[in-house]
């Protein structure tokens, strides 16, 4: 690994806990689909696509490791709630389908290009590891993409629970692109070119979609932004699943498994 | 001294847990085997998935296997230096998924699309009158198709 100075360190941790935070959370939400699923195919594709998730979180924490964290289980199961940077966008409850889908949908496409231009990061373990789960997110975005189209075509009723699901999910998920401290090391090292940019690739790749799906993206100028949760100011959901995650690591931290 | 050979040829024993006959060589996971000046062994592995379940068993198994050999120690690093992707599944174990009734992952130039899913090769009888059910399986590496002729489900090993 070459040789990090003090800040660049600093940056690159608080990147890599974002995301590996949001992948976590949000594989923990999906997987309480499984079983649950209105079809079965769908409910292996939520369950499939929570796999992925928490592997990569995984992933992201054994780096945060090597940068020295403490070990991936530690970081995961025993922070305190304002120490999590996910965004709020990943911490809302399941709801209805049509919630958890559109999440999906808008989150996975930012991933999808968050890890396309990670995989040209100046961090060369960054790097590879963003050039692993771009191809796995692939799949993901067909996946949203098709039942987006689909949803948004079919009948009034569906087309009008997909609009309003995506009214609600817009302003979490502007959350995701929230500025972080650091964004600016992290452009001109050419580790990350920052939120900002990726908000703008986001809209672009959102947008394609959405008019394929005759779904109108609520206008940004007047949306709020559910900022907070990169700097720990979480909702009021995310407590209570951390408490349920941890609950078992909780009982004997050291327990072989 | 142990040969580097001699490690890639053991490897050939551990098999992938999901799918018995296939080594781990022949899956492509394997990235680098070196052996130090003290018979020290280090294997770098790849998983196919970031979250397959299988890594861990497939490194133990590696770790039981090596210290069958004349080594003073394996290291088995999981990481992902060289990235896998489904062209790196060797010309046997494309065999040997053929042999289990697995439709086999398009070879490709890095780029993978939904059309590289659709109409593909049933393997019980080599119909291409089939449609992809969902490219999700029953595990992460697999999708599942549906052949209008001989009206059976099957699986493919997915391109990625
Ligand atoms: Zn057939």
């Amino acid at each position: 690994m070459k040789q990090l100075t003090e800040i660049q360190t600093k940056a690159l941790k608080d990147l890599i806990c974002r995301i590996a935070d949001d992948e976590l959370i949000l594989g923990h939400r999906n997987s309480e689909w499984t079983a649950l699923v209105p079809i079965l195919e769908e409910d292996i594709a939520f369950s499939s696509m929570a796999q992925d998730k928490i592997g990569h979180s995984l992933a992201l924490y054994q780096l945060l490791n090597k940068l020295g964290e403490p070990d991936p289980d530690a970081i995961a199961f025993t922070r305190k709630e304002k120490d999590f940077k996910c965004c709020h966008l990943v911490e809302y409850p399941i709801g209805d389908y049509d919630f958890s889908l559109m999440r999906h949908f808008l989150f996975d496409k930012s991933e999808a290009i968050r890890f396309d231009l990670l995989s040209r990061s100046s961090f060369e373990d960054l790097a590879n590891i963003a050039k692993k789960f771009r191809g796995e997110l692939k799949y993901h975005t067909m996946h949203a993409d098709t039942w987006l189209v689909q949803l948004g075509n079919a009948t009034e009723e569906s087309k009008a629970r997909m609009q309003s699901a995506l009214n609600q999910c817009f302003p979490l998920a502007l959350g995701i692109f929230e500025p972080g401290e650091y964004d600016e090391v992290l452009s001109s090292e050419n580790i990350f070119p920052g939120e900002k940019v990726l908000q703008g690739m986001w809209l672009d790749s959102i947008k394609i979609i959405l008019d394929s799906a005759n779904l109108s993206i609520p206008d940004i100028d007047t949306s709020d932004r559910s900022y907070g949760g990169r700097k720990g100011y979480h909702t009021e959901y995310l407590k209570p699943l951390l408490d349920e995650m941890t609950e078992v690591y909780s009982i004997d931290p050291n327990a072989e498994w | 001294m142990i040969s580097e050979k001699e490690i890639w040829d053991a490897l050939y024993d551990v098999k992938d847990p999901e799918i018995p006959k296939i080594s781990v060589v022949d899956m492509g996971i394997i990235t680098g085997v070196k052996v130090s000046e003290k018979d020290f062994v280090n294997i770098s592995m790849t998983p196919t998935f970031a979250g397959c379940p299988a890594v861990n068993v497939m490194r133990s198994d590696i770790e039981k296997r090596i210290s069958l050999m004349p080594v003073s120690g394996v290291n088995v690093d999981v990481n992902y230096d060289v990235q896998w992707n489904s062209n790196m599944i060797t010309e046997k174990g494309r065999e040997l998924l053929k042999d289990s009734l697995f439709a086999l992952p398009p070879v490709h130039n890095g780029f993978v699309s939904i059309e590289m899913l659709t109409n593909i090769e049933c393997p019980l009888c080599h119909s291409k009158n089939t449609k992809l059910q969902t490219p999700f399986g029953p595990t992460q590496c697999r999708a599942i198709h549906y052949c209008n002729n001989c009206f059976q489900a099957f699986e493919q090993f997915k391109p990625v």
